[in-house]
């Protein structure tokens, strides 16, 4: 530590904003999705996705995994100040324990005829997508990937006839052999 | 052992367990059971207020006076709305309370049934936590819990929201064996590594300074009395926040005053100038910290906290230790004596006479007058006249409130008690009501103001229902003073609605209430009046009247650093302009 060092910031430095994913381990109790969606709107974060759903029934546990960006200070706030909620057991940042696997599921329908409805096809096959229901003008797909990957296969959709999407929102897990 | 009992009677039975003697409340439909079971005891003693917002500043004072959890209990609907400002002030100054409020029937809640509201949701972010009892299975369990919750990690508001038909329910309660919650542990022990590196910086300060707050407080007076060992050990100086004053003794040498927006000269410019700042207990709130990118340019800075979202908030620290000041105090102090550190004596004495310096410039000064009362003439009669005894100090919100800060000199913890994050006018008298129930044989006193006091002057009432023989000593200036000073200084003296019309005549309003009324204006006659007042064994409304213009100064203005403070005598002999040292960005602060 140099003996005179300031805390001014420095004149042009403009801090980068990052994306971070969280997985937060609460009780399962209620209004704690409320205490979570509210503290952000409140302290004026980001929200991007929020999944929630109670992982252990019998210990009423739920896992919240939540997509959000800011800077490193404010995700340093975030993190401490879900900490700070009495139903709050643990706040992971996937993002810092290295590269995580995340996955969100999206649901697709498009509609269409004719040289659109063989594209559909053909993307959804390059995709990997899973076909759930089929009309003669139509198609549900379901598609499991990352973020990017969802996001790229609902834009080549757009332009052969989606008419409707349903996403889960981001579910992440660290990898390696250490649990949470 | 288990007993069978109804809902109500387990709230009370929980309090009796809780070792709770006194609640506040005001009751109402949804709450009748938990009444009923009142009257048929009596350990709990129940004070009935005469506005639910009394009913929790009460309930602050009584926690702050005493060191125990404050006990609010009301009705549904608008009970729990009036509550909800006492409870924002409680969050913001981290004072540990447990507010029971009555819900409709289970069965009706969600549909807009008489004297429904959603406490849960309109309480959420202004309790530290809150319930919604759902099953009387849970009561025992949450009636304890919200204790627990309420006073350890970082103090604060707990809602216990209690359907009307569960309090009718029979259910078996037995005490827990211990009232934790299941997974809330809040860390108090600081981390060791961070503890020696922490005495390691100090050891090799050349200027620095203690910065302490209501967190010292909050730890319970043994933390003080570890903030004292460890202060007079290293001989550095020591300033305050306004939650923190008390924590050290204001007479002391190396005590410098509050720090902040009013505070010292010797203080602010202490921080603004200190190597190595240790802060013990504060947050780093912006009336402390003034612009953020000019505050404390040279330091390296401790944070001693016991919540870590404090940390790195509003200012980046150098050495964060997360955990209970009197944890954390008592590490600092074993370290700092096994050590023996070879402290740099010569850079030291420096700095003690560059802080000598500006203490020399004498900041609280003011112009005398043998004419008008000074307010801060009056705080200081106050405090010499009542200087030997065991006083209490709760106040309102405004100029008023600053002078008490920094006239009267607090020389223990608890002693002191003001509506610090929120600024919450009307908190004075209710708090003053809860500190002298938990101090029957002590003298408290509300410094307050005359708009101020008319926000909760219903509680004169409970005073003098229950003999509480508290004294509001009104600096009444007959302006709600800080807004006139900010007018004059950000809206060039334009006076929009901040003069007092049409006051009550106070003497006769204490009078009105069975209490005793004072007036005075001279200077000559003041001290007399105070020592009556003291002596009255009843409540008095003390109406002092005071020198309408004065304002409240050292002052930083928003927006300025703490070297760019502006003194009393900025106004020189005519007094007129304080109008131009705001620039523009800082008339958009507050
Ligand atoms: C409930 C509430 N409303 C408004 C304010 C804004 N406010 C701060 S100080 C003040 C004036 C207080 O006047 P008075 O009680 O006479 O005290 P003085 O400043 O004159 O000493 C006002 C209106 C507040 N702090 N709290
Ligand atoms: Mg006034």
């Amino acid at each position: 530590m140099s003996q005179m060092s300031t805390h001014y910031p420095d004149a042009t430095r403009i801090e980068t904003v990052n994306r971070h994913t969280l997985a937060i381990v609460v009780d399962n109790e209620p209004g704690v999705l409320a205490r979570i969606a509210g503290l952000f709107s409140g302290r004026g974060y980001n929200i991007e996705s929020l999944t929630v759903t109670e992982t252990e029934h019998e210990a009423h546990i739920s896992r919240i995994t939540i997509v959000t960006t800011g800077t490193d200070s404010i995700i340093e706030q975030i993190k401490s100040q879900l900490g700070r909620l009495v139903p709050v057991h643990r706040v992971v940042d996937l993002t810092l324990t290295g590269d995580a696997v995340e996955r969100e599921l999206c649901l697709v329908k498009v509609v269409g005829k004719g040289d659109h409805r063989v594209e559909a096809m053909r993307l959804a096959s390059a995709f990997g997508a899973r076909t759930l229901d089929a009309t003669l003008t139509s198609f549900v797909y379901e598609l499991t990937g990352s973020t990017e990957e969802v996001e790229r296969f609902i834009k080549l959709m757009t332009a052969v006839g989606l008419v409707e999407v349903s996403r889960t929102g981001v579910a992440a897990m660290a990898r390696g052999a250490e649990g949470m | 052992m288990s007993e069978t009992m109804t809902g109500a009677e387990m709230v009370i039975r929980a309090l009796q367990d809780q070792g709770v003697e006194h609640i506040f409340g005001y009751p109402g439909g949804a709450v009748l059971p938990i009444y009923d079971a009142l009257f048929h005891q009596d350990k709990v003693k129940h004070i009935l207020v005469r506005h639910e917002q009394g009913a929790v500043h009460a309930a602050e004072g009584y926690a702050r006076s005493s060191g125990k959890v404050g006990v609010v209990l009301v009705t549904s609907g608008p009970g729990a709305t009036n509550a909800v400002t006492g409870l924002a002030d409680a969050m913001m100054d981290s004072i540990p309370l447990v507010c029971i409020t009555g819900q409709v029937p289970t069965h009706l809640i969600g549909s807009d049934a008489f004297q429904e509201c959603d406490t849960v949701g309109i309480t959420r972010h202004c309790t530290k936590h809150n319930y919604l009892v759902k099953s009387i299975e849970d009561l025992p369990r949450i009636l304890h819990e919200a204790f627990y919750v309420a006073s350890n990690g970082r103090p604060g508001p707990v809602v216990v929201d209690l359907p009307k038909d569960i309090q009718f329910t029979p259910g078996s309660y037995s005490r827990p064996v211990n009232n934790q919650h299941k997974t809330y542990r809040p860390a108090v022990k600081g981390d060791m590594d961070k503890i020696r590196a922490a005495i390691e910086l100090m050891a090799n300060a050349k200027r620095p300074v203690f910065y302490t707050g209501g967190g010292v407080i909050n730890s319970g007076p043994h933390a003080a009395s570890l903030l004292r060992e460890l202060v007079r050990l290293t001989g550095f100086p020591i300033t305050s926040t306004l939650m923190g004053l008390g924590a050290y003794p204001a007479s002391d040498p190396q005590f410098l005053g509050m720090l902040g927006m009013h505070g010292t000269y010797e203080a602010n410019l202490a921080m603004h100038e200190c190597d190595v700042m240790i802060n013990i207990g504060a947050r780093f709130d912006d009336r402390i910290t003034g612009r953020l990118d000019a505050f404390s340019p040279y330091s390296k800075r401790i944070h001693v906290d016991i919540d870590p979202s404090s940390i790195n908030k509003n200012v980046k620290v150098d050495l964060p230790i997360i955990g209970d000041c009197a944890h954390v105090l008592e590490d600092m102090v074993r370290l700092w004596r096994q050590t023996a550190p070879q402290i740099d004596k010569v850079a030291l004495k420096d700095w003690t006479n560059k802080i000598e310096g500006w203490r020399a410039r004498n900041c609280l000064a003011y112009r005398p007058s043998n004419e008008t009362i000074k307010p801060q003439y009056a705080i200081q009669r106050l405090y010499e006249l009542t200087k030997g005894r065991e006083t209490y100090v709760t106040t309102e919100v405004g100029q008023h409130q600053m002078w008490a800060a920094q006239y009267f000199k607090f020389e223990d913890p608890n002693r002191w008690m003001t509506s610090g994050g929120l600024g919450t006018m009307g908190y004075g008298l209710p708090a003053a009501i809860g500190a002298q129930l938990a101090n029957p044989k002590a003298l408290v006193v509300d410094i307050a103001g005359e708009a101020s006091i008319l926000m909760n002057m219903q509680e004169m009432s409970t005073a003098v229902q229950y003999r509480l023989p508290v004294k509001i000593f009104i600096l009444n200036n007959e302006y709600m003073g800080m807004v006139r000073q900010w007018q004059e200084l950000l809206h060039g003296g334009r006076y929009s609605q901040s003069y007092s019309e049409s006051l009550p005549d106070f003497v006769k309003l204490a009078e009105a209430y069975g209490g005793v009324g004072m007036r005075c204006d001279k200077p000559a006659d003041l001290d007399a009046a105070i020592l009556e007042m003291i002596h009255v064994n009843r409540p008095v409304i003390f109406d002092c009247i005071v020198d309408k213009t004065e304002n409240c100064f050292p002052m930083i203005p928003s927006g300025k650093a703490h070297n760019e403070m502006l003194l009393n005598d900025y106004l020189g002999e005519t007094g007129t302009d304080i109008g131009s040292v705001i620039d523009e960005k800082g008339k958009m602060l507050v």
